[in-house]
C-alpha cells in the first residue's frame, strides 16, 4: 500500500511563494476554493486532479504532486476557469507554468503525447519559424503511440482531397531573428 | 491654573498600546528624547494611557509639576482625543492646552522598520511639542438641541427606531419612499432561524408606527434637501402624489374592484413581478397606512384624461380619490436624524451563467419568499413558471457575493436564508433540494442549530460554486432540466444535477441611489457603498456628521434581529442627544479679524456650510461660529489674510511644521 | 473609432493548410467589402499554446516577432483570423505592457534581432472587424443574396473570446449572431457557444477530443441548427474532420456542415463556391452544395 499521507517537509513552501511572484500568480492565494474552475472546465471530467486541486497543492507547496498530475497536460487553455473564478485567478496561466516546469524538471508523463506535441512543436519552429501541421503530428504519433497513425488515415485521406492537408515544410527568410529562443528559454525562464 | 509666570511647561506620555505601539517603536527611546526638547518638564511611556492609571499619572504631573500644556502620543485623535482632553480639564487645565500625536495609525501600523519607526514617531511628537507651546486656552460653544427626530426608511430598522424614540415622549417624522412602510421584511413568508411569521411579527410593528401619537408618518415621500447642524437640521420633505387622500381613504378596496381594468395587467412590484395589479392598487393587504395608491403610468385618466373613473365613482361617497393631487414639500426642523434605507438585492442578470431571465424556472430568494408565501401570488404554492410542482430543486449560494467580478463582501444572511427556504421548499413539494455553497455561514444565536435541523431533513449540501446553468442535455435523464455544472469539492469530481427550479440566493447591496442620499445627508460611505459608521466596533451608528446615525442594512449587511439592535442603538443615542438639551461644539472654527478685512466677498461662496455671511451696512465678512464645521477653506483662500482659525492659527502650523521637518 | 485604412494580414501556420478556406473565404470577403488587406511578410509560427507550455519568453518573443515587424511596415492593425493565434499575439503584447520585469527582458532580445518594440500594433480579429469597423447596417446593405430556411449555430470556440473578452463578451456573446442575421441567416440559441472543441486534443488524447466534438454537434442539432458556424480553424478541423468517426463510435447519424463565418458572408456578399473554399468540406457536402451553389432561381435577390 502507498501511504496517502503528506508531511509538512515535503510541502515547497519557497517555491509556492515564488508562484505568487510571476505573471498570472499575483492573485493565487486568494483563492476560496469554491470549485468554479472546474465546474467551468470543459475537461475537468478526464482529469486526475480537478483544476481546484491542483491551485491547493500549488499554494500548499506540494510540487511534485502538482507537476506530476494529468491535469495540467490535459488543460487546453481554454480559459473558461479564468474568466469565471470569482477571485480572478487567472489558472490558465498557472497550469501553463507547470507545463513549462514539469517538462524542465523532468517529470511529465512519458509517454503522454501531450507534452511530446508541445515539444516536436516547438522543435520545429525554433529550426524552421514556422510549423507544418502535418509533420508536428507525425512525429508526435512517432514517439508516443505509433499506431494512431492507423487510425488517423482516413482524416488524413480527407484532408488531402479536399487540398487541406500541406505536406510542405515551411521556412521563414529571416531565421536567425529567432536565434533568441535558446538564449531567452535559458535565461529568462 | 495658568502658566506659572507665563513659562510653558510640556508633559509627553508616550502609549504602548500593549505591544500596538511597543512592538514597532521604541518607546522608551521616544519618551527620554521627547524630556529633553524645549520647554518639556517631564516625559513618559506607560502600557495604557488611556487607562484609569494612565489619565491619573498625566493629572498627578499637573499637580506636582505644574504643567501647563500635555501631549499625548498614542493612537488616533479620533478614538480617544476627547478622553485625554476631558482628563487635562478634570485636572484644571483648558482641555485645548493638549495635543494628540498617532504614533499607532501613522506609525507602527504601517512601518515595519523599528529604528525608522522610533524616529518618526519622534519627529512627530517633536512636531506636537513645538505646537502645543503656541497653544491658547479655547472656549467649547453649546448649541441647544431640537428634541424631534427624523428617521428615514421604514423598513424593520426605521420602524424600531422611530417607536423607541417615540416611546420616550419625542416627536418622530418617519419619511419612507413606497407607497407603505414594512421594507423587506414585509415581503418575507418566516423568518430564520425559528421560522415565525414575518407578517405576525411585523404588522403590529408597522400598525402601532400609524397609531403612535408621537410619530407623523409620510409614506410615498423622500428628503429632497438638509440644511443646519446637529441640534437643529432643517429638512424638506417631498411627498409625493398619490392621487388618493390620505385623510380620507378607509381603505375598503372598492375602487379597485371597480376600476375599469377587469383584469389586473400591470407588474406587480411587491410580488417582484410574479403576479399583476391594477392601475389602483395597494401593495399588500397589511399595508401601511392602508391608502390605495395609483400609478400614474397606468391610469388612463392620468395618462390621457379620457376614463370614465370608475375608482372615483366607487368612493363617491368618501370622496378620497383625487386627480388633481400635486406633489407637496414639509419643512420641519429636527435635532437629529436616523437614516435606515435598507439595501436592494443583487441584480443576478449580472452573471449570465446563471441564466437569470433567459431561463424562466430560474428564481432569486426573494422570488422564492413570495412564492412560499400563502399571501403571495400563487396562495404558497412552490410551482415553477409553467405551472409544474419542482421534483428538484437547486439554490446557489454566493450568487453576487464575494465575488470580485461583483460584489466582493459577504452578505451574511444569504446562507440563512438558503437553509430557510430549503427547509420551507421541502415542506411544499417534497422535492430533493441541493444547496449549493461555498462556506456555510451560520454563526448567530440558534443558527447552527437550525443548519443542523436542515441537514437532517435530507437536504443536500454540495459543497461548490456552480460554474454555470444551462438547459443542455446530455441525455434523456437530463432533457427539459436545468442543469447545474459544479465542482462537488467534498468529493473532488464534477456533478452534472438535472434541476426543476434553480434559486440564486443573492446578494445585498446598497440602494441604487445610496450615493444621493449619502450627500444629501452629508455622511460618509466605505469602499463598498455601504454608509460609514464613525467606529467599525465602538461606534457603529453615530456617522461623523453629528447628530445623524445610521441603522440597519444601509449600514451594511445585516439580518433582522442585528437590525433591530442597531436601530435601538441608533434611538438610544438620538434620544440621548434629545435628552441633554445640547450639544458641545469644536471651537476650532474660523473667526475674521474685522478690522483687516477688505470686503471682498472671496470667502463667502468658498464655504461648504454657508457660515459665512456679508455684512453689507460694514462691509465685513463674518464667520457663524455654529455653522462653521473648521474646514479651513476659507482661512486660505482669504487675500488680506484677514481669516483666522482656532487651533490652526498661523504660528502654531508653523511651528508645527518646522518640528516635522526639523530632524537632525 | 475610424475603420483603419488598412489591415496587415496574419495567416498562422493553419489557415496555409488544414484552414485554408478561412483564408480563402476571409480574403474574398474583404475584396466584396473592399477592405485593402495585405499579407505580413515572412511570418513566423506565433508559438501558439504548444510553446507557451514549454517556454514563455521564447513563446512571447516568438509573437511578439509578428508584432514588430508590422510595427516595421507601418501598420496599425494586424489581423489574426486564428484564434489561437489572435490570442497568443494579444497576450504577449499585454506581457511586454504590462509588465515590467518581462518588458526589460524582451526588449533586450528584439534589440539583438534588430527589432523594434511593437507598442502602437492592434492585434485585430475578423470578426471585430465585421461587426465593429464594417459594422452592421453595412452588412446588411451589401448583401445580395439570401439563406432561405436555413438555421445554424454561432461557436466561438474559446480564445476568440477569452480571457480578455475584446472580440466579444465571454459570458454571452452574441457579435456572431448579429452579424449572421444582418445577412439574412436565422440563429439558433447555443448555450454551447464558448465551450471548447479540445484543441489538438484529438489528436493527442483521441477519444476525450472525440467526445467533445460529439457534445457540440448533438446540441447544435438538439437545438435546430442544420450547421455551425465557426471563426477559428482549429474548431472547424475538429468539428468538421472527425464526424465520419463520431458516428461509427456513437451510431448517431450526424452529418453537419461546419462553416467559416467568412464563409457565409461572404457568399451573401456576392462570393462564388470555389473562391470562398466551400469545396473544401468534408461533412456536410451535399447540404453545402444546395445551399451554396448558386442557382439562380433559388437565390433571393435583395
Ligand atoms: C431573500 C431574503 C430573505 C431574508 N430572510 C431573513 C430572515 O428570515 N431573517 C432575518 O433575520 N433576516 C432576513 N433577511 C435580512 C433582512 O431582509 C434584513 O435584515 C432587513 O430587512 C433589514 O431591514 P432594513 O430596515 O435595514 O432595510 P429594508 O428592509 O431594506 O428597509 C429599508 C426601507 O427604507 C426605504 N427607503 C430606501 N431608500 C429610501 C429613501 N431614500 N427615502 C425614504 N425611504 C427609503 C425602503 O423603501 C424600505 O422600506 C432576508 C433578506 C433577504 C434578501
Ligand atoms: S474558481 Fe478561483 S477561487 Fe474558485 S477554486 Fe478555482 S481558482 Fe480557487
Ligand atoms: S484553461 Fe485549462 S483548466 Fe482552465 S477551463 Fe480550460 S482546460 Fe480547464
Ligand atoms: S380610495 Fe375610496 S374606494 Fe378606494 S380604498 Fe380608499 S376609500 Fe375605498
Ligand atoms: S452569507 Fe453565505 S451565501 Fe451569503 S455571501 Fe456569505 S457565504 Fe455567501
Amino acid at each position: 500500500m502507498e501511504r496517502q499521507i503528506r508531511y509538512q517537509r515535503e510541502a515547497n513552501l519557497e517555491w509556492a511563494r515564488q508562484f505568487t511572484k510571476q505573471p498570472g500568480g499575483e492573485r493565487l492565494l486568494s483563492c476560496i476554493q469554491c470549485g468554479t474552475c472546474s465546474g467551468a472546465c470543459p475537461l475537468s471530467i478526464y482529469m486526475d486532479l480537478t483544476p481546484r486541486q491542483v491551485i491547493a497543492l500549488v499554494r500548499e507547496g506540494f510540487r511534485e504532486d502538482a507537476l506530476r498530475s494529468k491535469t495540467i497536460w490535459l488543460c487546453a487553455s481554454c480559459y473558461a476557469c479564468a474568466v469565471e473564478c470569482p477571485q480572478k485567478i487567472s489558472i490558465t496561466d498557472i497550469m501553463y507554468r507547470l507545463k513549462r516546469e514539469a517538462i524542465r524538471s523532468n517529470l511529465y508523463p512519458k509517454r503522454f503525447p501531450i507534452p511530446v506535441l508541445a515539444r516536436e512543436f516547438c522543435e520545429m519552429v525554433r529550426r524552421r519559424g514556422r510549423n507544418s501541421e502535418f509533420w508536428v503530428v507525425f512525429r508526435m504519433a512517432l514517439r508516443s503511440n505509433p499506431f494512431v497513425l492507423f487510425s488517423m488515415a482516413r482524416t488524413g485521406w480527407d484532408l488531402w482531397r479536399t487540398g487541406r492537408l500541406s505536406l510542405r515544410k515551411e521556412r521563414i527568410r529571416r531565421i536567425n531573428d529567432l536565434q533568441f529562443i535558446p538564449a531567452a528559454s535559458k535565461e529568462v525562464d | 491654573m495658568s502658566e506659572r509666570n507665563g513659562e510653558v511647561r510640556i508633559g509627553v506620555y508616550i502609549c504602548h498600546c500593549g505591544v500596538n505601539i511597543a512592538a514597532t517603536v521604541d518607546v522608551r527611546a521616544v519618551a527620554e528624547y521627547a524630556a529633553t526638547l524645549p520647554g518639556v518638564v517631564v516625559a513618559r511611556d506607560y502600557k495604557y494611557m488611556c487607562s484609569d492609571p494612565g489619565q491619573e499619572m498625566i493629572q498627578q504631573d499637573i499637580r506636582d509639576h505644574q504643567l501647563n500644556r500635555v501631549v499625548v502620543a498614542a493612537c488616533s485623535p479620533s478614538l480617544h482625543e476627547r478622553t485625554f482632553r476631558n482628563a487635562v480639564e478634570r485636572a484644571g487645565l483648558n482641555p485645548f492646552f493638549f495635543q494628540m500625536v498617532n504614533i499607532r495609525e501613522h506609525d507602527s501600523w504601517v512601518h515595519s522598520d523599528r529604528e525608522a519607526a522610533t524616529e518618526k514617531a519622534k519627529d512627530l511628537v517633536r512636531a506636537a511639542v513645538m505646537r502645543v507651546y503656541f497653544h491658547k486656552p479655547l472656549e467649547r460653544r453649546r448649541v441647544p438641541v431640537n428634541p424631534d427626530v427624523l428617521v428615514v426608511g421604514g423598513g424593520i430598522a426605521g420602524i424600531h427606531a422611530a417607536l423607541t424614540v417615540a416611546n420616550s415622549g419625542k416627536r418622530v417624522y418617519l419619511v419612507e419612499r413606497e407607497p407603505t412602510i414594512g421594507g423587506h421584511m414585509a415581503q418575507f413568508d418566516k423568518t430564520f432561524p425559528t421560522l415565525d411569521c414575518a407578517a405576525c411579527i411585523l404588522t403590529p410593528k408597522m400598525s402601532a408606527v400609524k397609531e403612535h401619537p408621537n410619530i407623523t408618518l409620510w409614506t410615498y415621500s423622500e428628503v429632497v434637501s438638509v440644511d443646519g447642524s446637529v441640534g437643529d437640521y432643517r429638512v424638506v420633505v417631498k411627498r409625493k402624489p398619490r392621487y388618493v387622500r390620505e385623510d380620507l381613504c378607509v381603505g375598503c378596496l372598492q375602487c379597485i374592484e371597480a376600476c375599469v381594468f377587469k383584469e389586473a395587467k400591470f407588474d406587480d412590484e411587491f410580488n417582484l413581478g410574479l403576479s399583476k395589479r391594477k392601475p389602483i392598487y395597494i401593495p399588500f393587504p397589511q399595508a401601511t397606512p392602508k391608502v390605495v395608491v395609483i400609478d400614474p403610468e397606468a391610469c388612463i385618466q392620468l395618462r390621457t384624461g379620457k376614463c370614465k373613473k370608475a375608482c372615483l365613482e366607487a368612493c363617491a361617497e368618501r370622496g378620497a380619490i383625487d386627480f388633481e393631487q400635486k406633489e407637496t414639500y414639509e419643512e420641519i426642523h429636527v435635532g437629529s436624524i436616523i437614516i435606515a434605507t435598507g439595501f436592494q438585492t443583487f441584480d443576478p442578470r449580472r452573471m449570465p451563467q446563471y441564466g437569470y431571465g433567459k431561463y424562466p424556472n430560474v428564481y432569486t430568494t426573494l422570488e422564492v419568499e413570495r412564492l412560499v408565501n400563502a399571501s403571495g401570488p400563487t396562495g404558497g404554492q412552490v410551482v415553477t413558471r409553467d405551472g409544474r410542482v419542482p421534483e428538484s430543486v437547486g439554490i446557489i449560494l454566493c450568487v453576487g457575493s464575494r465575488d470580485e467580478r461583483t460584489n466582493r463582501w459577504c452578505s451574511r444572511v444569504c446562507c440563512m436564508t438558503s437553509l430557510k427556504l430549503a427547509h420551507l421548499i421541502k415542506e411544499h413539494t417534497g422535492a430533493e433540494v441541493f444547496i449549493f455553497y461555498i462556506d456555510m455561514r451560520a454563526a448567530g444565536k440558534g443558527y447552527e442549530e437550525f443548519y443542523q435541523r436542515v441537514l437532517n431533513e435530507g437536504v443536500h449540501f454540495v459543497r461548490g460554486r456552480v460554474a454555470e446553468i444551462t438547459d443542455w442535455a446530455m441525455d434523456p435523464s437530463e432533457e427539459g432540466k436545468l442543469i447545474a455544472r459544479v465542482e462537488d469539492t467534498n468529493t473532488g469530481f464534477v456533478r452534472r444535477i438535472p434541476l426543476d427550479m434553480v434559486v440564486l440566493a443573492v446578494g445585498l447591496e446598497p440602494q441604487f441611489d445610496a450615493l444621493n442620499v449619502q450627500r444629501l445627508f452629508g455622511i460618509g460611505c466605505s469602499m463598498d457603498g455601504f454608509f460609514l459608521e464613525r467606529h467599525p466596533k465602538l461606534a457603529p451608528s453615530p456617522t461623523y456628521t453629528d447628530g445623524i446615525f445610521i441603522a440597519g442594512v444601509c449600514q451594511g449587511p445585516k439580518d433582522i434581529p442585528d437590525s433591530v439592535m442597531q436601530a435601538g442603538y441608533a434611538a438610544a443615542e438620538a434620544i440621548a442627544l434629545a435628552d441633554t438639551g445640547f450639544f458641545e461644539l469644536e471651537p476650532n472654527t474660523a473667526y475674521i479679524i474685522a478690522e483687516e478685512c477688505s470686503g471682498c466677498k472671496t470667502c463667502i461662496p468658498l464655504c461648504p456650510y454657508q457660515a459665512i455671511t456679508f455684512n453689507e451696512e460694514k462691509k465685513k465678512a463674518f464667520v457663524n461660529e455654529v455653522l462653521c464645521k473648521g474646514c479651513g477653506t476659507c482661512v486660505a483662500a482669504c487675500p488680506s489674510g484677514s481669516i483666522k482659525q482656532n487651533l490652526f492659527e498661523d504660528e502654531e502650523i508653523f511651528s508645527e511644521i518646522e518640528g516635522v521637518l526639523a530632524y537632525a | 473609432m475610424e475603420p483603419p485604412a488598412k489591415y496587415l494580414y496574419y495567416p498562422g501556420c493553419s489557415l496555409k493548410a488544414t484552414g485554408v478556406a478561412y483564408e480563402e473565404s476571409l480574403l474574398t470577403t474583404l475584396r466584396l467589402l473592399e477592405i485593402p488587406v495585405e499579407e505580413l511578410s515572412d511570418w513566423n509560427c506565433c508559438g501558439a499554446t504548444a510553446y507557451m507550455s514549454v517556454s514563455e519568453a521564447s513563446a512571447t518573443l516568438l509573437a511578439l516577432r509578428n508584432l514588430a515587424l508590422a510595427h516595421q511596415a507601418g501598420t496599425k492593425d494586424v489581423l489574426a483570423p486564428c484564434s489561437a493565434c489572435y490570442l497568443t499575439l494579444r497576450k504577449s503584447h499585454e506581457l511586454a505592457t504590462h509588465y515590467p520585469e518581462a518588458a526589460k527582458d524582451v526588449e533586450r532580445f528584439l534589440e539583438q534581432a534588430g527589432l523594434p518594440r511593437p507598442d502602437s500594433v492592434r492585434v485585430r480579429h475578423p470578426l471585430e472587424v465585421l461587426y465593429t469597423d464594417v459594422g452592421i447596417q453595412r452588412l446588411r446593405e451589401l448583401t445580395v443574396r439570401r439563406l432561405q430556411g436555413v438555421r445554424m449555430a454561432s461557436y466561438y470556440g474559446c480564445q476568440a473570446v477569452r480571457p480578455y473578452g475584446e472580440v466579444d463578451d465571454p459570458h454571452e456573446p452574441v457579435r456572431m449572431d448579429e452579424v449572421l442575421r444582418a445577412v439574412g441567416v436565422e440563429t439558433v440559441d447555443y448555450p454551447l457557444k464558448t465551450k471548447c472543441c479540445g484543441g489538438s486534443l484529438t489528436g493527442t488524447i483521441h477519444e476525450v477530443g472525440l467526445r467533445l466534438n460529439y457534445i457540440l454537434l448533438k446540441e447544435a442539432q438538439r437545438k435546430g441548427a442544420q450547421a455551425i458556424v465557426t471563426i477559428c480553424p482549429l474548431c472547424q478541423f475538429n468539428l468538421d474532420a472527425y464526424q465520419r468517426e463520431i458516428r461509427k463510435q456513437t451510431g448517431e447519424p450526424i452529418d453537419m456542415p461546419v462553416l467559416y463565418l467568412t464563409q457565409v458572408i461572404g457568399w451573401a456578399l456576392g462570393g462564388g463556391f470555389r473562391e470562398l473554399g466551400l469545396h473544401r468540406a468534408i461533412s456536410g457536402r451535399k447540404l453545402i452544395e444546395q445551399w451554396f451553389t448558386v442557382k439562380k432561381e433559388a437565390e433571393t435577390y435583395v
